[in-house]
């Protein structure tokens, strides 16, 4: 007798404690995997802001060598400051894969310009402007795997239906816009 | 990724808890023979002792003693941008939630460790000759391999299996020398004392102990020096996976590897599982086995590497592994259950001349400079002079223009 009745209790508490605990447990994960993909998030904006500072002091430093490449300093410059005046991700995306084109092709220019690239100023802004490039690919590329990590959860069973009653929705991936930076850049020898 | 970190938890607590077991049998055995059959407890006790206070000071600041026996200094950005840039992008592409702190060990061989208690509390330390050969894209794979082994908690677990061993050695080391001395005088007065039948029973405990205290720090090394092995392949592979570009690590492995400098200077066979590759030079164990070595042989690790051309993900380092080894995998299997899609990315441009070799190598020695405080002045003919810390004036004149200048003092 004594003992059917602890089993029952056993069922009817045990049961439904477990149950929460598990909830409990899955719910925690899914604040942690969301933090980390809004971390991510701001690791990208760190580095685009420093990518933006950095702007000036290359395009100053870069100046008096290159007095007949006015028109890659003004591509730059413009990009930098649509970039900084984008509202939207969307739009801050396409500006910055702008900058970015337009950055690269300015190194491209450098190769020009012997002098310029034995200058020990514009070395350590090259070398910085270098680290921050990486930086932003790196901070991406990490916040595409937290978003892959926070997905799979929040679409597998049984996370999905904790997911689905505290509502947490899927993110979305960081995709370069631009489609220049996919492609394979061509040689021509023309 | 998780699953590769609790697979190694796992078996750094496996590991550990042998090697525990090693040193506290060792321990009874030693104490019977000293102490007499009551006698094994009591040397439990000291051994668990010795155990108890080097791991207690390692856990504090065994980072801390490792990175001053190995003479490493710390540095800031100034000192060398293109370190901290290339440490920052990996901490970031680990999403790492503090930058590991940076020193460099004034020494030309080549070679890199990480160490510290856990992800927040680590630190990275290259020497000069590493700043010295390599090029962005090779200077990234090694550092990303250390950043690895951060990620991985490897260093935690080489700290915490280095003391064990150590103290393992300690004890082995002091009870032998212990016996040789007493057996030189003075040992039959202990011996008579415990009657006929006593004495035999001494003697025999007496070989099984001589017998532990040299079986048991080769157990414990092996078994280290074992999982050691395993966990470079790993950092390998997450160096891989963080950079997408297998091809700068496995260059910066074949420079190390075909690199002429004389061995490192301050390293020791604790610590020497830590390194990227292993500092000692090949003319001490030419012959000893695979078993004996902390580190897998290079050339595999760099054919693995190339091996990786279609993607970084653990699953293809997995497969690259068992292509070039014949050997099942190195990775948990637990970490192969997440599919990932990870491509590999082209080298970054910069031109490896050997005229830039050149400069760089004279950059390192700017470097060493400035970590020793060296003064960096330049005078208005172009002359760069370097004044060295000792000396007291606040003038000198420029060798080469003649003019006075003033020294900055901070």
């Amino acid at each position: 007798m004594g003992t059917s009745i602890l089993i029952v209790f056993l069922i009817l508490v045990g049961i439904p404690l477990l149950l929460i605990l598990f909830v409990i447990g899955i719910y925690n994960a899914l604040v942690r995997l969301r933090n980390q993909v809004d971390n991510a998030w701001s690791q990208i904006d760190v580095q685009l802001k420093r990518r933006h500072d950095l702007i000036p002091n290359l395009v100053e430093t870069a100046k008096g060598y290159m007095k007949h490449e006015r028109g890659t300093f003004e591509a730059i410059t413009q990009a930098r400051s649509q970039a900084m005046g984008a509202k939207t991700v969307s739009e801050a995306a396409k500006a910055e894969g702008a900058l970015g084109e337009a950055l690269s092709k300015f190194m491209l220019v450098v190769e020009n310009y012997p002098d310029l690239k034995a200058n020990q100023n514009f070395l350590a802004v090259q070398e910085e402007l270098t680290g921050t490039e990486n930086k932003i690919a790196f901070a991406r590329q990490s916040y595409n795997d937290q978003v892959l990590f926070f997905n799979n959860k929040i679409q597998m069973f049984p996370s999905n239906i904790i997911a689905g009653m505290f509502g947490f929705t899927k993110r979305d991936f960081f995709e370069i816009e631009v489609a220049a930076e996919r492609e394979v850049p061509k040689v021509s020898f023309s | 990724m998780w699953e590769l970190i609790r697979a190694n938890k796992r078996n750094s607590i496996v590991l550990m808890v042998i090697m525990a077991s090693v040193l506290l049998v060792l321990g009874f055995v030693i104490g019977m023979v000293f102490f007499g059959q009551e006698g094994g407890f009591f040397g439990l006790m000291i051994a668990t002792t010795i155990w108890l206070v080097l791991t207690l000071i390692s856990f504090s600041s065994g980072d801390q003693i490792l990175l001053s026996a190995s003479r490493a200094q710390p540095i800031t950005h100034e000192v060398h941008p293109q370190l901290f840039n290339v440490v920052e992008e990996m901490k970031i592409a680990a999403g790492l939630p503090a930058m590991p702190k940076i020193y460099i060990i004034n020494d030309p061989a080549p070679n890199a460790f990480a160490t510290g208690r856990n992800p927040q509390n680590a630190s990275v330390a290259v020497t000069a000759g590493l700043l010295a050969r390599l090029n962005r894209d090779e200077l990234q794979g090694v550092i990303a391999h250390e950043i690895s082994h951060i990620v991985h908690r490897d260093i935690l677990f080489v700290t915490l299996a280095g003391i064990m061993l150590g103290s393992i050695v300690l004890l082995s080391q002091v009870f032998l020398r212990g016996m040789f001395y007493s057996s030189m005088g003075g040992s039959r007065r202990r011996y008579s004392s415990g009657g006929k039948g006593g004495g035999q029973a001494q003697i025999v405990m007496l070989v099984i102990a001589i017998i532990a205290a040299i079986l048991a720090p080769i157990m414990a090394q092996l078994l280290y020096f074992a999982l050691s092995r395993r966990r470079e392949y790993l950092a390998d592979a997450g160096a891989a996976r963080l950079t997408r570009y297998p091809e700068g690590l496995a260059s910066a492995l074949e420079k190390i590897a075909g690199d002429p400098s004389p061995q490192l200077a301050t390293v020791n066979k604790v610590t020497a599982p830590m390194y990227i590759v292993n500092p000692f030079k090949k003319a001490k164990q030419i012959k000893l086995s695979n078993l004996t070595s902390t580190h897998p042989p290079i050339s595999e690790r760099i054919k693995i590497l190339r091996n990786l051309s279609q993607g970084a993900s653990f699953n293809e380092y997995s497969d690259a592994y068992a292509n070039v080894t014949h050997k099942k995998t190195i990775v948990p299997v637990a970490a192969l259950s997440t599919k990932e899609d990870v491509p590999l990315r082209q080298a970054s441009a910069e031109a490896g001349s050997e005229e830039r070799l050149d400069k760089q190598m004279r950059q390192v020695g700017d470097i060493i400079r400035r970590v020793n405080q060296f003064i960096f002045l330049t005078c208005a003919c172009g002359l760069k002079l370097k004044i060295p810390p000792n000396y007291k004036s606040n003038k000198i004149n420029c060798p080469r223009c003649n003019k006075s200048l003033d020294i900055p003092r901070k």
